[in-house]
């Protein structure tokens, strides 16, 4: 019977880890191929075409020239390369306000023609248009469509998610912005942390300690919208006060928001490392003269290294995939940062806020689960950085 | 003038009276050995000589402790000096998270001295004198942890001197080791006590009787007796003592 029991457990376990871990590389692979899917999307938004006169040499135009052309940034096509002739833009709706709708038929059955009589008669003219219209006419050059490189991806500048005719996916202002927020973060909560940690393993006594501790490890409860909300009705307003802003939700907003945040799990993570440290250690310490300043800067914190820095890097991780309070405080401007003190936007709120209005399977949808895959493997490189860390503080040991 | 001097010292753990009356003088540069079973306040009253117990929440002192003439309880003496003065070394090897060279380095350097090749004429004659330098000379910058368990105690015997106290405690310091370890700890402390007083906490007898000029019995706080160590061991005054020695409790 005894025996009977002991293997059905070893079976029950062999299987619900098994599953879990296949389960879980399902999810990886799943998100891989949304992501990837990204780089087999068309520049231009899928079902038009970008129709030209048979004068313009023009034969390929990347995302970012698209957008400028229609943008009226680029005014003259000696800028992408083409002849000397100023850029005349024409969309669909343009038709209705050259024709009478008789001209262009009930059905709209004469569109087509006309819009090659018009691309036919402005040798500068740049037609965005339904591919179905203007299909099969050799009288006007199309620009060959390429698929999304993945060049202007990861070290593009611009995150254009809807721009027409074509969007434009450079994750930098989102990378930047979420490294940045993250850095400022860690940067405040680290000394506060620290400081914390040693004053409750070290220097303060059990009454305090007890008391002290339950109410740290309540803030990590506290549901992150509530620190969004606390971060928008207080720090905002502080920052835009103090700074003399012009809005107050900026990076600092949110690097202050995620440090309050992080501090919970550092102080905790550190603040256990540091009462593994032995106590003979420290009374050796102490039995030479030393002080209990010296002792805790030179024995107990290079003692409980590995433990303080997975608290730390805990922390980060917290910060780098924290959603919600950033989206909240940060001001959600999708350029890259060039102060602290201006609005920026990371990479999860990103996805929180534009997967709603994303058409499932779109460039947009597939752009957002590429956003996570690199956030991904942000938090990879970290973790794997901290396990190299304390392996090598455990080899010293 | 006696070394170290305790006058009616009491101590206690909060309601817990763990010592009762203990007055004891220890002469200069002499091995005094302190025996009893577990629990009989010995450790305790070791670690009174470095206010080691100052540490523990809710314990209390009455009494003089005196060493060289000095009350070290009293208000105006410098703990981290007299720490420096009166070495220990524990039960267990405590190597610091440092490499070989640096553990030695530390009492030295936490006293705030920087002259570099002061410190390594120190560390050196520390290894030197705790007989650990010739297996350790070509490997100072390598983690203490790397060392065997005796070695690891050497070390700390080393760190212990490397700051020149005058007084060494030494609560139980081979009990953790290997006879052959033990050996040559217990070789060391013959050494050391040329110039060094040193106090050994110790449960096993034997060494008791082979190290120690003079030995202490305490049991239930009380210190039970106190003599040479020839005449504990071969002609105890006090029916306790002769029990305890001869194994019939303990």
């Amino acid at each position: 019977m005894k025996k009977l029991i002991d293997i059905a457990a070893k079976r029950i376990f062999t299987v619900s880890g098994f599953t879990t871990s296949v389960v879980i590389l399902l999810i990886i692979a799943f998100l891989f191929t949304e992501a990837v899917g990204l780089f087999n999307q068309p520049v231009v938004e899928d079902g038009y075409v970008l129709a030209l006169n048979k004068q313009n040499d023009v034969k390929t135009l990347s995302a970012l020239q698209i957008k400028d052309l229609f943008d009226e940034e680029i005014t003259n096509w000696e800028e992408v390369g083409g002849k000397d002739m100023p850029v005349k833009v024409f969309r669909l709706e343009d038709l209705d306000k050259i024709y009478t709708e008789e001209q262009l038929g009930d059905e709209y059955q004469y569109a087509g023609d006309k819009i090659v009589e018009q691309i036919q008669d402005n040798p500068g003219m740049i037609a965005f248009v339904p591919t179905t219209l203007v299909e099969g006419r050799t009288e006007i050059n199309m620009i060959k469509d390429n698929t999304i490189p993945v060049k202007d991806v990861l070290f593009g500048t611009e995150w254009f998610p809807t721009a027409t005719p074509s969007p434009i996916f450079g994750i930098l202002p989102l990378l930047s912005g979420t490294i940045w927020v993250s850095f400022f973060a860690i940067l405040i909560a680290l000394p506060f942390g620290l400081a914390v940690s040693i004053y409750l393993a070290e220097v303060a006594n059990s009454k305090v300690r007890k008391a002290l501790k339950p109410i740290i490890e309540l803030l990590n409860g506290i549901p992150s919208v509530v620190y969004g909300f606390f971060g928008l009705a207080v720090i905002v307003p502080l920052l835009q006060r103090t700074f003399n802003l012009p809005v107050g939700e900026s990076g600092l907003a949110g690097s202050i928001v995620l440090a309050i945040m992080a501090l919970p799990t550092i102080i905790t993570v550190a603040e256990d490392a540091m009462r593994s440290c032995p106590r003979t250690m420290r009374e050796a310490s102490l039995a030479l003269g030393a002080t209990q300043w010296q002792t805790i800067y030179k024995v107990v914190i290079p003692f409980s290294i590995s433990g303080i820095t997975s608290g730390v890097v805990l922390g980060i991780g917290r910060a780098i995939g924290e959603t919600m309070a950033v989206l909240m405080v940060t001001g959600n401007a999708a350029v890259i940062p060039t102060s602290i003190l201006e609005p920026l936007r990371t990479i999860p709120a990103t996805i929180a806020a534009e997967l709603g209005e994303a058409p499932a399977g779109g460039a947009h949808y597939q752009s957002l689960f590429l956003l996570g895959v690199i956030l991904f493997f942000i938090t990879l490189i970290i973790n794997s950085c901290v396990e190299i860390v304390s392996a090598r503080n455990k080899l010293k040991r | 003038m006696d070394k170290i001097e305790a006058k009616n010292v009491n101590f206690y753990y909060g309601d817990f009276h763990a010592l009762k009356g203990i007055s004891i003088n220890i002469p200069n540069n002499q091995v005094v050995a302190f025996i009893g079973p577990s629990g009989c306040g010995k450790s305790t009253f070791l670690r009174l000589f470095n206010r080691m117990n100052d540490l523990i929440p809710g314990s209390r002192l009455t009494g003089e402790i005196l060493i060289d003439g000095q009350n070290i309880y009293d208000k105006s003496v410098d703990v981290d000096k007299l720490r420096k003065n009166v070495g220990m070394v524990f039960q267990r090897p405590n190597p610091f998270p440092k490499s070989i060279f640096e553990n030695v380095a530390y009492g030295l350097r936490v006293n705030g001295i920087k002259d570099k090749a002061f410190i390594e004429e120190r560390v050196e004659t520390a290894l030197k004198g705790a007989a650990l330098w010739v297996e350790v000379k070509d490997k100072l910058k390598e983690s203490a942890y790397a060392l065997s368990g005796g070695q690891q105690q050497r070390l700390c015997i080393a760190r212990a001197m490397a700051v020149e106290p005058s007084v060494l405690l030494m609560d139980e310091p081979a009990s953790a080791l290997d006879p052959i370890s033990t050996a040559k700890i217990e070789e060391l402390i013959c050494e050391l006590s040329s110039q060094t007083t040193i106090i050994i906490v110790t449960h096993s007898m034997q060494q008791a009787a082979r190290v120690s000029n003079k030995t202490a019995f305490f049991y239930l706080g009380e210190m039970v007796e106190y003599d040479d160590t020839k005449k504990i061991f071969t002609n105890p005054s006090k029916e306790t003592t002769q029990n305890y020695i001869t194994g019939r409790f303990g």
